[in-house]
């Protein structure tokens, strides 16, 4: 069957090859929604001159690393050391208190255990969005253990109210419950205690949960802004997510330099996500549809 | 040493319960509690019964903020879900071309929030040389205020937002839709079924469970938005975006009437509750 012909004597397409030209065009179309804007980012990070407000650029034109040395000059350095050290020490602990907890939900009985399961969930419910206002109350009553009056403008006042977290206890919890209980009755047989079996059976069977938590709670706690937004005060306190939106409150920087205030929030996520994206992929279709 | 093994769970457990208890449960409670008190910092709270649900329920700011966060919850939610399934069915499949662009296109989700809202902040600058203006002007259109506007300031902002959330939704589909048994397919193509009953008979009834799941959560987690309000409009311009957060941050930190931005927490708190119950409840039935 030959294809029809058009009005102006043009052949229609083979219909196979249509459907390519289309799909090709929409992936186009994908590319150009969703990747084109951060890529425009990057272009007018790195480019020089004196933009208009508000116009930005395709191609890097007139290279130059000045945005960048000026943001840092304004505060970047230290809001990447401080977001570096709040999520580093956050993300360590976070993951061990979760794994603590969850050995003892998933491998032992004892009575109040539901309910000590419905409260760690329950927390969900909980996030600082809507309890903002009395948890700013309670940062400025508890000391830091760390030796200041309270918890306001202070690291642990940044990192200590993100390391609980129901989503890791929740996944860990989980995934040791398909530990075979064989490997931790031989262990106890030869004379190990819970510590030994917590850290030399279990947690190395963990690693891929472990992983997948570690890349959650990463994004999780790097992303944080109404928590810092509360707790820190002085601009030397301030994490990346403060010194973004403070720098673009200010009038006097162009869009270069904000920009690449954001372009330095946005890489180490990236770095992260392309790097453990195995690992991120199946956390997100396991756990974190309950997120 | 066997007397205290009843203890040992509870030492595995202490850590996380002490944070709970401190950065959870106490605001929590304490929030439940100011709800009834004018606070006053140095002469006592002051006991004023259910005077600030009240007030709030009165205030003109506080309904429309609530108008907007309903709307906005619930349009993002569903245009994500839309726009996710859409590309889930354009780019699901093993090849690498597809893994790639799949890749390229979920870059928006791991990106901070205030990263985004910086980022289109600029994107959707007014001026007619604005990025966005300056592409509707080559296709003919004229330069939008988007943000600045009260008109078109908070479907700016669910555009921003939905930009964010879609490919989440992407990857949530394209695993649903790799569940799907082929043979459903070859068998419904025997029948005689063409690509749209093969979309609505076989594929739509598989990927409904997690649909639903997803919409409602989706919903919940909606009352709360506030990052990315915050950082693109503030609330503004003249309140047009402001939210239910947005509001209580306000109130509570900057006009420092905490008891009355703690009724409104509260409130919020009560109805997430309710509405997480109400969904798990529903999905247990389905299931039994």
């Amino acid at each position: 069957m030959s294809a029809p012909t058009t009005a102006l004597g043009l052949r229609m397409p083979d219909r196979a090859a249509w459907r390519i030209v289309v799909r090709v065009l929409l992936y186009a179309l994908v590319l150009f929604v969703f990747f084109m804007p951060l890529w425009t980012m990057a272009a007018t990070v790195f480019s020089g001159g004196q933009p208009k407000s508000g116009q930005m650029s395709l191609l890097p034109r007139h290279f130059t690393l000045s945005n960048l040395t000026t943001a840092f000059r304004f505060g970047v350095g230290r809001g990447l050391l401080n977001s570096v050290v709040v999520t580093g020490v956050g993300l360590f602990l976070q993951v061990t208190v979760s794994a603590f907890a969850a050995y003892a939900l998933a491998r032992k009985k004892f009575r109040g255990q539901a309910l000590v399961l419905l409260a760690i969930l329950s927390t969900m419910m909980m996030p600082e969005e809507v309890i903002a206002i009395p948890l700013y109350l309670v940062l400025g009553k508890v000391p830091d253990p760390l030796g200041g009056s309270s918890l306001l403008d202070s690291y642990s006042g940044l990192i200590l109210p993100v390391v609980g977290w129901a989503l890791p206890i929740y996944v860990l919890t989980g995934f040791m419950k398909t530990i075979p209980v064989e490997l931790e009755e031989a262990a106890r047989m030869d004379g190990a205690g819970d510590l030994r079996i917590f850290f030399q059976i279990i947690l190395p069977l963990c690693r891929a949960a472990l992983g997948t938590c570690a890349v959650f709670g990463f994004l999780m706690i790097w992303d944080q802004y109404l928590l810092p937004l509360l707790v820190a005060q002085s601009p030397h306190m301030y994490t990346m997510t403060l010194v973004v939106t403070s720098l673009s409150s200010s009038q006097e920087q162009t869009e270069g330099v904000r920009l690449a205030a954001s372009l330095m929030l946005m890489v180490p996520s990236v770095l992260v996500y392309l790097g453990l994206q195995r690992l991120f992929e199946r956390g997100m279709l396991n756990g974190s549809l309950k997120g | 040493m066997t007397r205290y093994r009843w203890a040992t769970p509870w030492l595995f457990l202490a850590p996380v319960l002490a944070l709970f208890g401190v950065f959870k449960f106490w605001p929590t409670i304490w929030g439940i509690y100011l709800s009834f008190f004018e606070v006053r910092p140095y002469r006592g709270n002051r006991w004023v019964g259910w005077d600030n649900f009240t007030t709030a329920f009165h205030d003109p700011v506080l309904r429309s903020a609530v108008g907007h966060t309903l709307l906005d919850a619930v349009v993002t939610v569903a245009a994500s879900a839309l726009l996710g399934f859409g590309l889930a069915l354009l780019l699901e499949g093993p090849a690498r071309h597809l893994r790639i662009l799949r890749t390229a296109a979920f870059l928006p989700v791991v990106t901070a929030m205030v990263a985004v809202a910086e980022l289109w902040n600029t994107l959707l600058y007014p001026g007619s040389f604005g990025t966005v203006n300056t592409l509707l002007g080559h296709l003919g259109l004229g330069a939008q205020p988007f943000l600045s506007s009260p008109h078109s300031s908070l479907a700016s902002v669910m555009l921003v937002q939905v930009w964010k959330s879609a490919p989440y939704d992407m990857v949530i589909f394209v695993a649903g839709l790799a569940g799907i048994d082929r043979q459903l397919y070859e068998a419904a193509a025997i029948d005689g079924a063409g690509a749209w009953h093969r979309l609505r008979h076989v594929t739509l009834p598989a990927l409904r469970p997690v649909t639903t799941i997803v919409l409602t959560l989706g919903i919940i987690r909606g009352l709360r938005v506030f990052t990315e309000i915050y950082v693109l409009t503030g609330g503004g311009p003249a309140g047009s975006t402001e939210t239910i957060v947005t509001y209580t941050y306000k109130e509570g930190i900057q006009n420092n009437t905490l008891g009355l931005a703690s009724a409104v927490s509260t409130v919020l708190f009560l109805v997430t509750v309710l509405l997480t119950c109400l969904t798990l409840w529903w999905r247990r039935r389905k299931e039994a």
